[in-house]
């Protein structure tokens, strides 16, 4: 053996060692790493960290596009554990058996490098890695009832609300029938006694339908009922000339929000990446489909290729790019501009594009006509926190008693968006 | 305070006060019975047919909105991304014009060109033709690939062809414009060693062959010097038009605008002497004009070297004595500042410019700002050898001619000849990117790239380079010329390879700050341009002018009784190589204001002479011969033109250039001819010029708006008077009020806005601005402009956001004709960007019944396309006459489709700026202050969570312009230039800011419209006595 190679087996065989001495220490301690931090800030610190860097490819209970996480640190060693994170490609290099293991049972794909996570952002990490979202886990592999139950969750339930209505129009039914009886009951006392004939007549009038039809007042009130409604339906009609609100067009990929955004929250600018750069928000280039798609060929655990997925590798083989069917469409005289929005507003996706993560077919949530925007621009507060742009501006508006709104600062003005 | 007495005219028409000028004057709209087809109006039964179908239309529209698609990249480059715009330094030349770029491109398209602020020589500042350039990429008269006699071939084809067939051909021959890149002469040198030493034959259009010639004589080698006009405290120039067209006119302006730019601290400028016949752009910006004849340029030019001699004491020389006026004083001048001071001459003589030479040798301005020893390389044509060529083509004596984007037939003089002698040579090859006169005659077209497809380096001055780069994949099946060349040459590398080898042994070589040849090459990259240092020694002269003052002595005349032909250029056609181009085309010329079309310029006296009177554009031909050439041209009365001259601009004419330039106007070039072995742009022997009764109209703009009599548009004054007192010239009304005279601000119907955080506005100095146009084509660009066509200028209809108002102005009383004639003899002239003011009070707002035009809390004045319906309230109240309304629909309509190219076809359409509309027929539109820019800066400074820096965002105008007299900025910002050069020293939210800089003003302040422009006046380097 050369000097070379004996060198080289040295850290190999300390490594090994490494990883028996650990594998008999988990053992010992029938779960998680004692030297892993359990306290809540570690956690919670941890979970932001995974969020911004790992979520796209990791889960911590499930094989995703890399390993599912929980318990690497009973696996691994916490130290190697770190530098896989921060370089796996040197490991792999200096030819680590269990990361080179790793790296092939994913195909040969390598994880990006996280060199500027610092040791206590990675200690963190492991921390929430390790005892981090149990609860969340467990409710995720039941059938999304944790889901429901959330979201009624503010003021009266509606449920009550319902049984409250109920109640009432009991009420008031009871109300008529007892109003009902007094007046046969008080008739026919009336009949009883003597009375003149012009008392008569008005005790037994008749309710007489066809007069009333035939009155003014009838015919006035229910023609200009009629015009009114007429109106207002050709009115909204109008208005509704050109607004798509709703349009959910069949795409040439069946491409689901509600698996990608929804079930593996992926975040939307893992995709939509132009977002927070400039006016389009891009629809997402085959080769960012394919950074996941390389690997997840099918869903639902089914063998082969899925053929949706499968016009993702067409389009790629042929140098043929998806036409998309647009959405949303604005006139071409209104300029509007995502990073406003997104990245200086601080704007949610949700909030224009509705609960994009629910939707299984995308369809346009919101009007996009001009009075949505004005109305918007009328509600929202700046968000000038940390802005230095803002100062000057926000120091102008200090003596008022309201909110800076986006209307205070021009937000209303035609040239903001027509030019 | 002195007032103003001069008399301010836009045109003869306005000054002889004609009625039927005033009737219009009055007119923001005037009617015409002819429209631009000669249909008859919609009758009543079209009506209500157009009625049904849009009808019918709106409700089967309505049914279903059109399905779009948006289609991702397959694999998005890094570097893009939708809706971001990136910028490359690259290298804009044509032949030896030249500036160093930055272009912008957008989703990978080309849609801007902007000067590179870290060139030496051209700066931030470009010429209208730079900014124009970017439309001729996406030119469908560019060929799409190889052609072979005329038929579409293939790359493999013609090189196997190309290739034996020059091997057996003979003697080659490369014609060609001035080759101002190093790594591309050498590819040419590879390629001619392969054909047994092909001969390189250089011409330029517009040959400076006169002066390369004499520093040959006198300094012993054929270059330019460089010129520093920055340096001069007198400037002298015979007849260059070194502001517009001679030579690097942009590198002057920028020069010369140093020296004009004046404070109160430092109230010292330049004084320009212009000795011309056509009134130039330069001659329009002189202190003091003199129009001389051509034929006595270089008498006038002796007379002064024989005026600096005597006070030298060196020997002077006998030549007829001249009388030209301004010449002594300017000699007085000029040695009292020896040193600096700078005389140039246009002149195509090697003779005259012998002289020039010893001019500024016996000031003892060699060296200083005229330097040979740091030689310039923008031109570098040999009158002589190319003169040669087309003899010998013609005689059969060349076998193989291979012509390097170069036009010969249409723009050298013996052009005709060039083409008649084509055929006689068994090979000829053209590399010209579309088959224009010269391509359409030769057997083999290998179309060279568009610049902005192609790497290249420069080098245009001793020590100075820069590199081209690619900023699109190339759109049609062509090849960059030198990869030609060098695969003729029987070559394997491609010319990226072969330049970057070259950079690496030379420049890299040289230098010593890094060892990394990719580190070196990617910041020259990055920045565009690379300087080397270099060591130079000041050259002598060698000899004496005594032979050259002879020949001047005998060639020239102080009394020549002929007519006299002076060819000159004009600023957007040039010399003719881009006349496809719309934008040129339809750019008002600077002087005489004229559109598409060239003419023959007349002085006064000779249309008085010759009853021609000339009424908005309305005029008459002339019949031109020389010898046994004639043409018919227009003719234009030209106020300043020099008495018995005529001029005419090059650039017109062309044939096979395209759909735009064909047949739009007169080939000037054919009425040139080869004399002692130059080419003569001075015809000063055999013109005849007879005016014909056949009418003509020229499309001019310059009459279409009019101050009402408002002389006080334009404020002027002149230095010694400045000193004095610096409000000198400035019209300061008062207005009164209880009791007191106040400025018209103090009195206001209006409570007056308040800008919380910006207020953007503009200064405009008009000491600086030399009227080049650059801003003009710089905003046609950047905010989608439509190009609107002769028939529809002369209809008034021009649709440019901003414009150069010329004014001409003299002290003469005009009552009659002689009054007229002395009133045109030499006026001066005023130049005025005039633009949307911006005002805060502004007139045009209230007027609008539908809101579509409005105040933006940041002190623009919005107008608002989709809201607009049309009344033309807003421009018939509009003091400044700025508001342009779209009469039609210039986009996707067949009937502008030839004229209003970037709007109407596919590929013009990929130059459209993606952040502005395309305005539709019906709606007035106006300068926006590039309001797309001002949001995207904002945009930036927001997502970086910081306040904008000054000078970061700036409009399209500001940014083009090259002697910065335009500044944009925020005036509520106490740091901005802005705030500086208007000295506004208060902070203030209002929009009412009290300026101190003197010289600044309002245009029609007296109405208290109060605009975000603020105009300098123009202070003239004149002495008292003559003011």
């Amino acid at each position: 053996m050369s000097i070379k190679r004996s060198l080289l087996s040295v850290p190999l065989r300390i490594s090994t060692l490494a990883m028996v001495f650990f594998l008999v220490l988990g053992a010992q301690a029938f779960g998680a790493n004692p030297d892993v931090s359990d306290s809540e800030e570690a956690i919670a610190a941890g979970k932001s960290i995974f969020n911004a860097n790992c979520k796209t490819c990791h889960k911590l209970d499930q094989k995703y596009t890399g390993p599912a996480l929980r318990g690497v640190t009973d696996r691994r060693s916490i130290d190697w554990a770190k530098s896989f994170i921060r370089n796996s490609g040197a490991l792999i290099a200096s030819g680590d058996a269990q990361a080179n293991a790793i790296y092939k049972e994913y195909n040969n794909l390598a994880m990006p490098n996280h060199e500027f996570l610092s040791d206590s952002d990675l200690d963190n990490l492991l921390s929430y890695i390790e005892y981090g979202d149990k609860e969340a886990a467990v409710a995720d592999g039941g059938d999304g009832s944790s889901a429901s139950s959330s979201t009624g969750g503010s003021g009266v339930p509606s449920e009550y609300l319902t049984i409250i209505l109920a109640v009432l129009v009991v009420v008031l039914l009871l109300i008529l029938i007892v109003l009902g009886l007094i007046i046969s009951v008080l008739t026919k006392y009336l009949n009883s006694q003597k009375l003149d004939e012009e008392d008569q007549e008005f005790i037994n009038q008749k309710f007489n339908f066809s007069k009333v039809l035939k009155s003014d007042a009838f015919v006035i009130i229910v023609t200009a009922l009629v015009i009114a409604l007429v109106a207002k339906t050709a009115i909204d009609g109008l208005y509704s000339v050109g607004i798509q609100q709703g349009y959910a067009p069949k795409q040439p990929i069946a491409f689901s929000h509600q698996l990608h955004a929804g079930q593996y929250e992926i975040e939307c600018q893992y995709c939509h990446t132009g977002v927070e750069l400039g006016k389009s928000a891009n629809i997402p280039s085959a080769n960012i489909c394919m950074n996941c798609h390389t690997h997840i060929q099918n869903v639902g655990g089914k063998d082969g290729i899925s053929p949706e997925i499968q016009k993702i590798y067409n389009a790629v083989d042929n140098n043929q790019p998806i036409e998309w069917v647009r959405i949303h469409n604005l006139p071409d005289l209104a300029y509007f501009n995502h990073a406003q929005h997104v990245a200086v507003g601080g704007i949610e996706c949700q909030t224009c594009h509705g609960p994009i993560e629910e939707m299984e077919v995308v369809y346009q949530h919101s009007s996009l006509t001009m009075g949505w925007c004005i109305d918007c621009h009328r509600q929202t507060d700046i968000n000038a926190a940390g802005n230095e742009y803002y100062d000057k501006l926000v120091q102008l508006h200090s003596d008022s008693k309201n909110a800076l709104k986006v209307k205070d600062i021009g937000g209303l003005e035609c040239a903001k968006c027509h030019y | 305070m002195k007032e103003n007495n001069k008399t301010y005219w836009k045109g003869i028409e306005q000054l002889t006060n004609d009625p039927e000028f005033v009737k219009n004057a009055d007119r923001e709209f005037p009617e015409f019975t002819s429209s631009s087809n000669g249909e008859e109006g919609p009758s009543r039964r079209d009506f209500l047919k157009l009625m049904g179908f849009s009808l019918a239309a709106a409700s089967l529209a309505a049914c279903e909105a059109p399905v779009r698609k948006a289609i991702p990249y397959v694999n998005k480059p890094v570097d893009i991304s939708p809706s971001i715009p990136n910028y490359y330094a690259s290298t804009f030349a044509s032949g030896g014009d030249y500036a160093s770029v930055v272009v912008k491109t957008r989703e990978g398209r080309p849609i801007k060109v902007d000067g590179n602020e870290l060139s030496p020589i051209n700066g931030k500042g470009v010429s209208a033709i730079v900014e124009a350039s970017v439309l001729s990429l996406y030119d469908k008269q560019r060929l799409a690939g190889p052609f072979i006699n005329g038929e579409k071939s293939d790359w493999s084809s013609i090189d196997a062809e190309v290739k034996s067939k020059l091997a057996a051909a003979g003697t080659v021959k490369i014609v060609t414009n001035t080759i101002l890149s190093p790594s591309t002469e050498k590819a040419l040198a590879k390629f001619s060693e392969s054909f047994g030493g092909a001969e390189v034959i250089t011409y330029d259009p517009v040959s400076s062959y006169g002066i390369t010639k004499a520093s040959e004589t006198v300094y012993g080698s054929a270059v330019l010097p460089t010129y520093r006009f920055d340096r001069a405290k007198v400037i002298v120039s015979f007849g260059a038009d070194f502001l517009g067209t001679w030579i690097s006119p942009i590198e002057f302006a920028k020069q010369y605008a140093k020296g004009r730019k004046i404070t109160k601290e430092k109230p010292e400028m330049s004084r320009h002497y212009q000795f011309e016949s056509n009134l130039s752009l330069t001659g329009s910006n002189a202190d003091y004009r003199t129009p001389i004849k051509a034929s006595a340029s270089g008498l006038a030019v002796l007379a002064l070297y024989n005026a600096l001699a005597k006070k030298a004491g060196a020997i002077t020389f006998n030549a007829a004595a001249v009388d030209v006026s301004n010449l002594d004083k300017a000699a007085n001048e000029l040695w009292a500042n020896r040193g600096a001071s700078l005389v140039v001459s246009g002149s195509n003589d090697p003779n005259v410019q012998v002289i020039v030479n010893a001019i500024n040798d016996l000031l003892n301005n060699n060296g200083v700002t005229v330097d040979f020893s740091t030689p310039s390389y923008f031109r570098k044509g040999d009158d002589a050898k190319m003169n040669q060529f087309v003899t010998d083509l013609n005689a059969g004596r060349v076998g193989g001619v291979v012509f390097y984007n170069c036009n010969p037939v249409y723009d050298f003089v013996r052009g005709a000849e060039v083409a008649s002698g084509i055929e006689k040579a068994k090979v000829s090859v053209a590399t010209n990117g579309t088959m224009d006169e010269t391509a359409s005659l030769v057997q083999f077209v290998a179309p060279d790239h568009h610049y902005l497809e192609s790497w290249n380096d420069f080098n245009p001055r001793k020590g100075e380079f820069s590199l081209a780069q690619p900023t699109i994949s190339p759109l049609f099946d062509t090849r960059q010329a030198q990869e030609s060349f060098l695969v003729w040459a029987g070559e394997e590398t491609n010319y990226y390879d072969f330049l970057q080898e070259n950079w690496r042994a030379s420049l890299f070589a040289a230098q010593s700050e890094t060892s990394d040849f990719q580190e070196f090459w990617d910041r020259s990259l990055f920045n565009g341009v690379y300087s080397l240092e270099s060591t130079s020694s000041a050259l002598t002269a060698n000899g004496d002018a005594s032979a050259a003052a002879a020949a001047v002595a005998r060639t020239y005349k102080a009394d020549n009784a002929g007519t006299e032909l002076v060819v000159y250029t004009k600023i957007g056609i040039g010399n003719g190589t881009f006349a496809n181009n719309p934008w040129l085309q339809e750019m008002s010329d600077p002087i005489s204001k004229a559109t598409w079309d060239n003419y023959l310029t007349v002085s006064q006296k000779w249309a008085n002479e010759n009853g021609l009177k000339m009424f908005e554009g309305a005029t008459q031909k002339a019949k031109v011969t020389i010898g046994d050439k004639s043409i018919v041209v227009p003719v234009l009365v030209q106020p300043g033109q020099a008495i018995g001259t005529v001029g005419l601009a090059l650039g017109y004419g062309r044939t096979k250039a395209g759909r735009v330039a064909n047949g739009v106007g007169i080939n000037a070039y054919e009425l040139l001819s080869v004399n002692n072995g130059f080419v003569n742009f001075d015809v000063i022997e055999g013109v005849t010029v007879e005016l014909t009764s056949d009418k003509y109209k020229i499309a001019q703009t310059q009459t279409h708006q009019t101050y009402m009599g408002r002389n006080f548009v334009v404020q002027e004054s002149i230095l010694p008077e400045y000193k004095e007192n610096a409000f000198a010239g400035r019209y300061q009304p008062k207005i009164y009020k209880e009791g007191e005279f106040v400025k018209p601000s103090k009195i206001s119907l209006w409570k007056g806005h308040q800008y919380s955080q910006h207020h953007w506005g503009l200064a405009i100095d008009m000491n600086s601005c030399i009227g080049c146009g650059a801003c003009t084509v710089a905003c046609q660009v950047e905010n989608n402009v439509a190009v609107v066509g002769k028939q529809e200028v002369l209809n008034r209809r021009e649709m440019a956001w901003i414009r150069i108002d010329r004014y001409y102005s003299s002290d003469a009383e005009v009552g009659d004709n002689d009054g007229l004639e002395i009133a045109a003899e030499n006026p001066e002239v005023v130049f005025q960007p005039m633009m949307c003011q911006h005002c805060n009070n502004a007139p045009c707002e209230t007027v609008c019944p539908v809101a579509a035009t409005t105040h933006s809390s940041e002190g623009l004045n919005q107008m608002t396309y989709n809201r607009c319906i049309g009344t033309r309230y807003c421009a018939n109240n509009c003091p400044y006459k700025v508001r342009r309304f779209n009469w039609f629909k210039y986009h996707d309509n067949k009937s502008f489709a030839a004229v209003n190219v970037a709007q109407n076809d596919d590929m013009g359409k990929m130059v459209l700026n993606p952040d502005v509309t395309v305005r539709a027929r019906g709606v007035i539109e106006k300068c926006s202050m590039c309001v797309q820019r001002i949001q995207s800066g904002k945009l930036t400074a927001k997502k970086e969570g910081r306040k904008i820096q000054d000078g970061e965002i700036n409009t399209a105008c500001a940014t083009a312009c090259p002697t910065d007299a335009i500044v944009f900025g925020d005036m509520n910002d106490p740091n901005s230039k802005i705030t500086a050069t208007l000295k506004i020293q208060e902070e203030t939210l209002s929009a009412t800011k009290e300026v101190n800089e003197e010289r600044a003003y309002h245009v029609l302040e007296e109405i208290n419209v109060n605009p975000n422009v603020w105009y300098f006046t123009k202070i003239r380097n004149k002495d008292k006595s003559e003011a």
